[in-house]
């Protein structure tokens, strides 16, 4: 591992100016995932500027329905949080879904969203790796691929975003609250915070030089809807999900759907909203064929690759599993 | 200076005792423990978070320590394996350590101190409500560690692996300590 120094910031400010000022510093939240890949010599920051005292831990729940969540809350904290659990189960239930109980204690919002894949050939500082080291190649294309992406992909880089709380988030309308380098705040989508690969996969979010993750915000959920997260993996637990689903539903008295948001994981180089899908499904019910028609119109421009093209019948499968879990009483199915 | 820069003085309370030490700043709370404190009780499996042999409560948490700076750590409370039988008052062993001995839950014993401190946690969440992903209703939570089924410390203790295959005594051992009290002892 390279030497690096090490800074503890007291106020935001601070951690912004000594991260500007030194090009190759890094900040440094619950550290499970950036300490890893430092010891792997994948990431080598030359400063660490550890941002987990600046205040931002606390989970703010509105009278309104929405909630503020704190940069730096812990994962099992929020997983935890009763009014999490209440309002928004399907948030509770990605993030338990992901990692172990040790991972998830020291594991922060905003290091959640900026976790990076676990694409083996990322990690394996022998190995060409586009996005690791531009221009020099991407061998998952034409090697190992299962667990890659099938959406969103480019000819340089077919890495998945590997997490489970972001999909769940992307579901909920998320808003990430993010403060410039010149204190200036700002909230975009989480769907922006991520950029597709293209030809610079190396770029994985819009966020720029001492811009740091402050908050995420949910909206109340809509009302009368219910929400659920599946995850399809190799192993019943503690594994990176092959799909996931999070969806929010609501249905008429009728049974046709009134309103559903979807977001796919495992399945692109970011938590994927399926919104094609989920204008085909407005106004019909949720029957196996219509799930089959509106995946596959979402599918379309799906570039699976010889070993994960099973994603693509597995996220419509589950899709549909998620939507039947929503709107039959399970002693029914 | 450079040298200066990648070094920290860091002060820990360790299993009840205040304890300083010099670190380069790219140690883990783990090499910390075990090659700057002594304390080898918490082991290097995989040094990479994925088997849970170097499990220890950090601030009442259980977390990875290979994963976790020394330098980050700094201010912190610690609890290793070597502290466990101090947490119910000094006895030679803690409940959960006789469980794992009467219900021959290990046997090489590498991944013992790291299943033992993240059994601990994992009793401490479940005794906040806290749910699983095996958790039948997610809003409603658990109702205390003394709750759970073997089903559900399977689950919370998937980040612990063990080689010889003793999960069905490691299972046993933390239902029984469980279902005494909630693992308070």
């Amino acid at each position: 591992m390279r030497p690096f120094a090490y800074e503890r910031a007291e106020d935001p400010a601070e951690a912004a100016a000594l991260v500007a000022e030194r090009p190759d510093a890094a900040f440094l939240a619950g550290g499970t995932n950036l300490v890893d890949l430092m010891k792997l010599g994948v990431a080598g920051p030359g400063t660490l500027v550890d941002v987990r005292r600046l205040g931002y831990d606390r989970v703010e729940h509105r009278d309104d329905g929405g909630v503020l969540i704190g940069a730096t809350v812990k994962n099992s904290e929020l997983a935890g949080d009763p009014g999490i659990r209440r309002r928004f189960p399907a948030l509770s239930r990605a993030i338990l879904a992901g990692a172990s109980g040790q991972l998830r204690s020291a594991a922060t919002t905003a290091g959640n969203l900026l976790q990076r894949t676990r694409c083996v050939y990322f990690q394996d500082v022998t190995k060409p790796c586009n996005k690791r080291e531009p221009g020099s190649g991407c061998p998952a294309i034409g090697g190992s691929h299962r667990d890659l992406a099938v959406l969103g992909t480019s000819d340089h880089c077919v890495a998945t975003y590997p997490g489970d709380m972001a999909v769940a988030l992307a579901a909920l309308d998320a808003l990430v609250h993010v403060r410039g380098l010149d204190g200036e705040a700002r909230a975009l989508p989480l769907e922006d915070l991520y950029v597709l690969p293209g030809d610079t996969p190396h770029r994985e979010t819009v966020l720029e030089r001492g811009d740091l993750i402050t908050g995420v915000e949910l909206p109340a959920a809509p009302a009368g809807a219910a929400m659920h997260y599946r995850k399809v993996r190799d192993r019943w637990s503690y594994a990176f999900a092959l799909v996931s689903v999070a969806a929010v539903l609501r249905t008429a008295g009728d049974g046709t759907i009134d309103e559903v948001r979807l977001a796919l994981g495992g399945v692109a180089p970011r938590p994927w909203r399926a919104r094609t899908a989920e204008s085909e499904l407005i106004g019909k019910l949720p029957t196996p064929e219509n799930v089959q028609a509106a995946m596959g119109a979402e599918l379309a421009g799906a570039r699976p690759l010889p070993d994960n093209a099973f994603k693509l019948d597995l996220a419509t499968d589950l899709v549909g599993a998620v939507l039947r879990d929503l709107t039959e009483p399970e002693e029914d199915r | 200076m450079l040298q200066d820069d990648t070094r920290s003085e860091v002060s820990l309370r360790i299993n009840g005792v205040d304890r300083t030490v010099g670190v380069d700043n790219r140690a883990t709370l783990l090499d910390t423990l075990r090659e700057g404190l002594g304390l080898t009780g918490a082991k290097k499996g995989c040094d990479h978070g994925q088997c849970g042999a170097c499990t220890v409560l950090l601030d009442g948490r259980r977390v990875n320590s290979c994963l976790q700076l020394a330098v980050a750590a700094d201010g912190g409370e610690v609890v290793t394996i070597e502290g466990v039988a101090g947490l119910e008052g000094g006895g030679d062993l803690h409940a959960l350590q006789r469980a794992f001995l009467e219900h021959d839950a290990l046997q090489c014993g590498y991944c013992t101190p790291g299943q033992i401190c993240s059994a601990l946690g994992a009793m401490a969440e479940a005794e906040r409500g806290w749910p699983s992903h095996v958790t039948g209703d997610t809003s409603a939570g658990v109702a205390g560690a003394a709750s759970l089924d073997a089903y559900e410390v399977r689950e919370r203790m998937s980040g612990n692996i063990c080689r010889c295959g003793a999960y069905g005594g490691i299972v046993a051992a933390v239902l029984e300590v469980a279902e005494a009290d909630g693992g308070r002892s």
